[in-house]
């Protein structure tokens, strides 16, 4: 027999692994029909997403993007840097792939957004919700993030839908985080004003609650897409395509210059993104001075 | 329904609007024996050590006459913010009763209590409580809308309500565009516009600098005239709640010491408590004029003229000189530009000096001094009953004899 003070003792041991190969092979036989219809639902949104990023010609987001930063920094330099930096990606031929990634990114942010903020807003209201939903938010943050590739392939199947499914997951903890703590720390005396003119328990959200947190919240949609950009080169591995797929394609083929020159598009896709989030909060908080 | 007791210390044959009786709060969990010991007498700090329970407020018993201004006053801790919030049920008093119109509001169910909030009180709070999200007619309006009363209808309220709070042109404007003073002036027409019978006001002019909160306790109790509220003031300075209200009742540790009108509770105080508060009241009207005066350091005899008095100002590095006549009568100010103007020879030196200058004397009050102050240009010459100059006092003098 072993040492049990210098080994860990076997009779103390417990297989964890088979359990939840189990499950997950159980969800794939058994739910196929469900995970069948998440992932067709999300395949066509993607496609719409896709088509509606492909209605813009190139130049018109330069264009953009020049417009945009000139109206939030009224800097012109800053807005040609971002425009030059922009129409660099095309100049080193990678302007469809980033719109394969733009794709992703935005139908993930969307989704996030669309489930997170309503669980953001039920969680500052319930004290049982957030005891529940908290340490789930946390795990799902700090679970490495490679975890969730296997079962989303194996109940979606390669492709950019567990791609969207894997960065879901990975963006949505900020916002549900952000949007309750925004809520939970609307002025005292604020939320008493609006109780004490007999303001009705709907009329206290929508009224007061959700438009004073809306500033904390925008913040967050910002750092929900820095995450999701995060996650494009991860997602690759389980056959998302764009400029994450062409690092991947670098990697195997120990080509350094597609790595760099993919790398590089990714940053600038990731700088012009979080300036402009950025710049947009910060002209929403302009607009809404603290009281 | 329970008959409200006598309350002591006021006289029963007065209109009550509100009427508290043995309003008792408590936070924390373990009320029950948190009560008992209270009722065995055991203190304060006992009860929080051995059951976690804060006593905020301890039986208080008052009653507020419809029409008139009450004044709660105590230290920050003395549990008057609780009562207050108790008044509109913010909070729910643990027991006690409060009676509006002869109903117990303390019993109220969530629906009466919505009417009773739309319809009866509202609130004005210290750090104004608004929506920065909304504009200035947003804001006025809100209680109106939660009430559903039709968009126009409660548009041409809230009009009505900025105008009478003076804020007319600044209906559009964002609420971060607005002084401390503006913001509270929304408050109180935020408050005023849903017409309630009471008007509960949480230290509403605490957070503003002194000027401002003078004209605002002016502004409310003109507003109070025209429009005869009742009024639950809750402060903790012992002028503004002398000054403004009727009734005033001081708050100590959760219970209420004295309820009494000013001039009574300053003749007989309760107990040394209630003395050393009254003995803290307002500097500026306890000090006068002398103890803040100084000898003017730019002085010109009328006979000496343009050039002597340009040299004093150069030396003091001053931009202005008092100028006296024979055994020092005061005669004007003189300016540095209107003196560079007499050596030029455009104009005289009589006529460069400016003569209509405010005035005081020695003996008068710094309170009574400071509607003057704030608008003039130059310190304030003070003169003994022949005219003579005694000296002069600086508006920064007369502004910080206030704290």
């Amino acid at each position: 027999m072993e040492n049990w003070l210098t080994e860990f003792p076997e009779a103390f041991s417990v297989d964890i692994r088979t359990p939840i190969d189990n499950a997950i092979e159980y969800m794939v036989v058994h739910w196929s029909g469900f995970f069948d219809k998440i992932s067709d639902g999300l395949r066509l949104v993607l496609l719409r997403v896709r088509m509606a990023v492909d209605l813009v010609p190139w130049w018109l987001l330069i264009l953009f993007v020049f417009g945009l930063t000139l109206l939030l920094t009224r800097k012109p330099a800053r807005a040609l840097l971002y425009a030059g930096m922009l129409f660099f990606i095309g100049m080193i031929g990678l302007w469809h792939m980033m719109y394969a990634t733009l794709t992703i990114i935005i139908t993930s942010v969307i989704i996030a957004l669309l489930l997170g903020f309503p669980l953001g807003v039920l969680v500052s209201f319930s004290n049982r919700a957030s005891k529940l939903v908290r340490p789930l938010l946390d795990t799902m943050q700090t679970m490495p993030s490679f975890v969730y590739l296997i079962p989303a392939v194996m109940l979606l199947g390669l492709g950019n839908v567990p791609a969207v499914v894997a960065t879901v997951i990975y963006a949505m903890p900020p916002i549900v985080r952000m949007t309750s703590h925004g809520i939970r720390h609307v002025d005292k005396e604020v939320v008493e004003a609006a109780q004490s003119f007999g303001s009705t328990r709907l009329q206290l959200p929508v009224k007061v609650l959700i438009p004073q947190a809306m500033p904390t919240i925008m913040t967050d949609v910002n750092q929900t897409i820095m995450m999701a950009i995060s996650m494009v080169v991860t997602c690759s591995m389980i056959g998302a395509t764009g400029l994450g797929a062409e690092v991947l394609l670098g990697i195997n083929r120990l080509e350094s210059g597609r790595g760099f020159a993919a790398g590089i598009a990714l940053v600038i896709v990731a700088i012009v993104i979080d300036r402009l989030t950025q710049g947009a909060v910060r002209e929403e908080g302009h607009s809404h001075a603290e009281a | 329904m329970q008959k409200p007791d006598a309350i002591p210390g006021q006289p029963q044959d007065r209109d009550i609007i509100l009427r508290v009786q043995n309003l008792t709060m408590m936070f924390g969990l373990k009320k029950p024996q948190a009560r008992e010991m209270l009722k065995n007498g055991h203190s304060k700090e006992d009860i929080l050590r051995k059951t976690g329970v804060t006593v905020a407020v301890d039986k208080v018993s008052f009653g507020v006459e419809r029409g008139k201004i009450f004044s709660l006053i105590g230290l920050s801790g003395s549990g008057k913010s609780t009562v207050v919030r108790c008044l509109n049920r913010l909070l729910k008093p643990t027991s006690g009763q409060i009676f509006y119109e002869g109903e117990d509001i303390a019993a109220y169910s969530s629906g009466e209590l919505k009417e009773y909030r739309r319809n009866h009180i509202s609130m004005v709070f210290q750090s104004f409580g608004l929506l920065s999200h909304r504009n200035v007619l947003e804001n006025v309006a809100y209680g109106l809308e939660t009430r559903r009363v039709p968009k126009k209808e409660r548009m041409e309220k809230a009009m009505e309500m900025i105008a009478m709070v003076n804020l007319e042109g600044w209906e559009h404007k964002g609420i971060g565009d607005l002084s401390g003073g503006m913001r509270q002036r929304v408050g109180l027409a935020r408050a005023l516009a849903n017409d309630p019978d009471i008007l509960l006001m949480d230290e509403p002019f605490s957070a503003l600098d002194p000027l401002v909160r003078r004209d605002m306790q002016f502004e409310m109790l003109s507003i109070q005239e025209k429009l005869n509220k009742t009024i639950v003031f809750i402060t903790h300075d012992i002028n503004e709640a002398f000054k403004l209200g009727n009734t005033v009742a001081i708050m100590q540790d959760g219970r209420i010491i004295q309820t009494d009108t000013p001039e009574n509770m300053a003749q007989n105080p309760a107990n040394d408590y209630v003395r050393d508060f009254i003995n803290s009241a307002d500097k500026s009207q306890i000090y006068h004029v002398r103890d803040f005066m100084q000898r003017p350091s730019c002085l010109v005899r009328q006979k000496e003229g343009a050039q002597v008095a340009l040299k004093q100002m150069r030396a003091n590095d001053l931009s202005s000189a008092y100028v006296v006549g024979e055994r020092m009568k005061f005669v004007g100010v003189i300016t540095l530009d209107a003196a560079f103007r007499v050596r030029a020879g455009e104009i005289t030196f009589e006529e460069a000096l400016i003569t209509d200058m405010p005035t005081t004397t020695a003996d008068t009050q710094i309170s009574d001094l400071i509607p003057t102050a704030s608008n003039a240009r130059f310190p304030i010459v003070v003169l003994d009953e022949e005219a003579r100059l005694k000296g002069i006092i600086s508006k920064a003098a007369i502004l910080t004899s206030l704290t």
